[in-house]
């Protein structure tokens, strides 16, 4: 007997997108005093193509983990109304919703691409049989072209995102849900996984809500924008275009990166003549791996002139051993090969190598702010972590508070200054780790990707503060993958991977 | 290669069940341990030695994963031959330390064991890929999936937790708080990224498990596994041979006249 399935044509049949409605629908976790989200109200029809935006705070990630089923039970949080999915309750509707979470990293379930894929399907007890042809299209569909026993732990961030939406899509859900998926990422692996992302919907005709504060990337991609308003309910809700013109400012101002509406950037006003703090020559920087003596090359040949209110920028591709040259430059690897230099001037009457300089030595004249901040976190507090610093340094009591009240007053902290650092939302630690960097006034600083998966205000903030400093005659070297970044204080940009650094802005002598 | 896709030459030895192989490394160890003599260790070595042959490592490499066993036998066996329990004729003394015929033979008996049992648990390692060991657990054995799976999710992250340590380590030389202090300031460099480690670990966990569940596992409906674990006749033979050189190894012991029974 023939039936026609209800699908627009070209989509699976086996998959029926999903319908969503929240009436009244809202979540406090277990121990918080405010409600994450309250009185939501709204409905998503099979097929629609959603972005959520939100203040920080707004509660988007809950609303997608309740959706996907994840935000637990009555031990987890208190649920009021209803939030239903095909009329029925997110928690009961196992294997009909996919979710993509931000953090390459901790996606990955097993050791072996096609079995990472299959994880789901087993789950959801799919027949054998049918598994592994459901992985292969899988993968097809999201581009990755590699054996089946390929390791993951080889893969870069944005094969790993697409490795995490091959394992949801395998599942074959009726509703995907991704949660910042390429926060993470470099430009060339934001457009894999966007890529990867539309061409499963337009097969599969799913329905799709993406969070994500990089507007640029879904825009054409998505039908309908929701914003979530911080005090509950819905703030704005309608066609893309339109949410976008009428509540632009409002988002831009929440942190939201509107295209229309892109960050200021800082006017400098740089110092002359630039002396020259620490020069690389020929240098070769490696990590020694563990259990090895010798290090393992990455970046030979870097020839470099760190320069007195100079923003140099590192930029290359995935692997090209950028941070690696970031922390030798930083004095915290010992280099592979070549010659790293403090000038006279700079090391102030000890060795001219610095990873031969102490550790306390390094703190008035190299500041790292590292790629993840919670690796720089030391103590129980904001303050108290601050504070170390400055006490390493031997100033007294007075000086440590008025340094650290003013930081704190500069990057906004105060309000936070008995907070553990590691409950810090992601903007809040960003600035946190520079303020910990910036104690101690170092003369050089090196940050590793410090606008990574930042907000649209933190960004405007970082570099607005940045800029001052190197006003102040602060060298800077900053390896990132942000071509606004880049635009914003680069005076040079050394590209790893090519020969020559290129020389930009007023800088460039 | 890595922790967890260990690169495993084509083998017999590679190609066995996993079930197949621990049921076999714990029928010797379980034989083994029932006696304390040189005679039952050094037999079920020499008939190991015609199994490990076909593990498909490389002479290098068995050297390599299985140095720690052959650091560790001579040391135990040295230790009890100095300061075993002494019988028999006088060898040889020196103050406290006293050789005697009795404890030297303790001494081979303990070395050859530490061998007898720890190479075949090397190199079952050494050739299985942990992912098929989690398979046959949970399908062979029927442990709960949960665990089992849980468990190999969770081995993933020690790869991650060299890198974490790696990086705080750094990042406390970049803080000041890097070096000096002495052995108190020794001891907060280790206690200090260790307990940021652990925050941190457990971050990644609790993600990862977010993961898992959002790929509908954890419930306590039946799971398919995309990779059946099968015991073929291969792997009846293997455990086959593992109870043969226990009984080999206890019948000549006994037959000598040196198996001591350790509970009798």
């Amino acid at each position: 007997m023939l039936h026609t399935p209800p699908f627009p044509a070209g989509h699976d049949a086996q998959i029926r997108a999903v319908q969503i409605r929240a009436s009244g629908w809202g979540w406090r976790h277990a121990g918080r005093h405010n409600q994450a989200v309250s009185g939501l109200d709204l409905q998503i029809e099979p097929g629609e193509r959603v972005l959520l935006l939100g203040a920080s705070g707004a509660g988007k990630s809950t609303l997608v983990h309740a959706l996907a089923g994840v935000l637990g039970d009555a031990e987890d949080g208190d649920e009021t109304g209803s939030l239903l999915i095909d009329g029925r309750r997110a928690a009961e509707a196992r294997g009909r919703v996919g979710l993509v979470l931000q953090d390459p990293d901790s996606q990955v379930v097993l050791a072996r691409v096609g079995d990472d894929v299959a994880f789901g399907c087993e789950n959801l007890a799919v027949p054998r049989a049918e598994i592994w042809p459901r992985v292969r299209q899988a993968l097809t569909e999201v581009g990755l072209n590699l054996p089946l026993d390929h390791p993951t732990s080889s893969l870069s961030g944005g094969q790993k995102q697409r490795l995490a939406l091959a394992g949801v899509l395998a599942m074959r859900p009726g509703l995907l849900l991704l949660d910042e998926p390429t926060a993470n990422l470099d430009p060339d692996g934001v457009i894999e996984v966007r890529d990867a992302v539309v061409r499963s919907l337009d097969r599969s005709g799913a329905t799709f809500v993406v969070i994500e504060h990089r507007v640029e990337v879904w825009q054409d991609v998505v039908d309908r924008v929701i914003v979530l308003d911080p005090a509950g309910g819905v703030l704005a809700d309608g066609p893309t275009r339109e949410i976008l013109s009428r509540q632009g400012e409002r988002l831009a101002t929440a942190g939201v990166w509107v295209p229309a509406l892109p960050p200021r950037f800082p006017t400098r006003s740089p110092i002359a003549p630039a002396e020259t703090l620490l020069r690389a020559e020929g240098l070769a920087v490696g990590r020694v791996p563990f259990g090895r003596r010798a290090a393992s090359v990455v970046a030979a040949g870097i020839t470099l002139n760190l320069r007195a209110g100079t923003a140099t920028v590192v930029t290359g591709p995935n692997g090209a051993g950028k941070s690696t040259l970031a922390l030798t430059l930083a004095g915290l690897l010992k280099p592979a090969g070549g010659t790293l230099q403090a000038s006279d001037k700079f090391a102030a009457g000890i060795a001219s190598e610095p990873h031969r300089w102490r550790s306390q030595q390094l703190l008035t004249r190299i500041g790292t702010v590292f790629q993840d901040p919670e690796h720089q976190f030391l103590a129980a507090t904001v303050r108290a972590d601050l504070l170390i610093g400055p006490h390493a340094l031997g100033l007294s009591a007075a000086e440590q508070t008025s340094r650290v009240d003013e930081l704190m007053h500069r990057l906004r902290l105060d309000h936070l200054a008995d907070a553990n650092p590691f409950t810090l939302s992601g903007g809040e630690k960003r600035r946190m780790s520079v303020a910990t960097v910036l104690a101690t006034r170092p003369r050089l600083l090196v940050l590793d990707e410090p606008t990574f998966g930042q907000d649209s205000r933190t960004w405007q903030e970082l570099v607005t503060l940045l800029a001052e400093l190197l006003d102040e005659g602060t060298a800077l070297v900053a390896v990132t993958h942000d071509a606004q970044f880049v635009s914003a204080l680069a005076d040079e940009e050394y590209r790893l991977g090519t020969p020559d650094p290129i020389r930009l802005g007023a800088g460039a002598l | 290669m890595s922790l967890l896709t260990p690169t495993i030459r084509p083998s017999v030895v590679a190609r066995l069940n996993p079930v197949a192989k621990l049921a076999v490394a714990l029928i010797v160890s379980c034989a083994l341990l029932l006696s304390i003599d040189w005679v039952s260790a050094g037999v079920a070595l020499l008939l190991e030695a015609g199994l490990l042959l076909w593990c498909g490592l490389s002479a290098r490499q068995f050297l390599l994963r299985t140095a720690p066993v052959w650091i560790a036998a001579p040391m135990a066996a040295v230790t009890t031959v100095l300061y075993g329990e002494d019988s028999g004729a006088l060898l040889w003394q020196f103050g406290f330390i006293s050789v005697t015929e009795g404890s030297t033979q303790l001494g081979l008996a303990i070395g050859l064991r530490v061998l007898a049992i720890g190479l075949p648990g090397i190199v079952l390692l050494a050739t299985t890929d942990p992912t098929d060991l989690a398979d046959g657990l949970a399908q062979v054995l029927r442990l709960p999936a949960r665990f089992v799976l849980g468990g190999l999710a969770g081995l993933r992250l020690v790869g991650m937790f060299i890198e974490d340590w790696h990086s705080l380590t750094l990042a406390r030389r970049a803080r000041g708080v890097g070096d000096g202090g002495g052995p108190r300031g020794a001891a907060r460099r280790f206690f200090g990224p260790a307990f940021s480690l652990l925050v941190i670990s457990v971050r990644r966990g609790s993600k990862l498990a977010t993961a898992m569940e959002a790929r509908g596992f954890g419930s306590d409906e039946p799971r398919t596994w995309a990779r059946p674990s099968r015991v073929r006749a291969a792997d009846a033979v293997l455990v086959g041979i593992g109870f043969a050189i226990a009984g080999i190894a206890i019948g000549v012991a006994v037959w000598a006249e040196t198996w001591s029974f350790i509970l009798a």
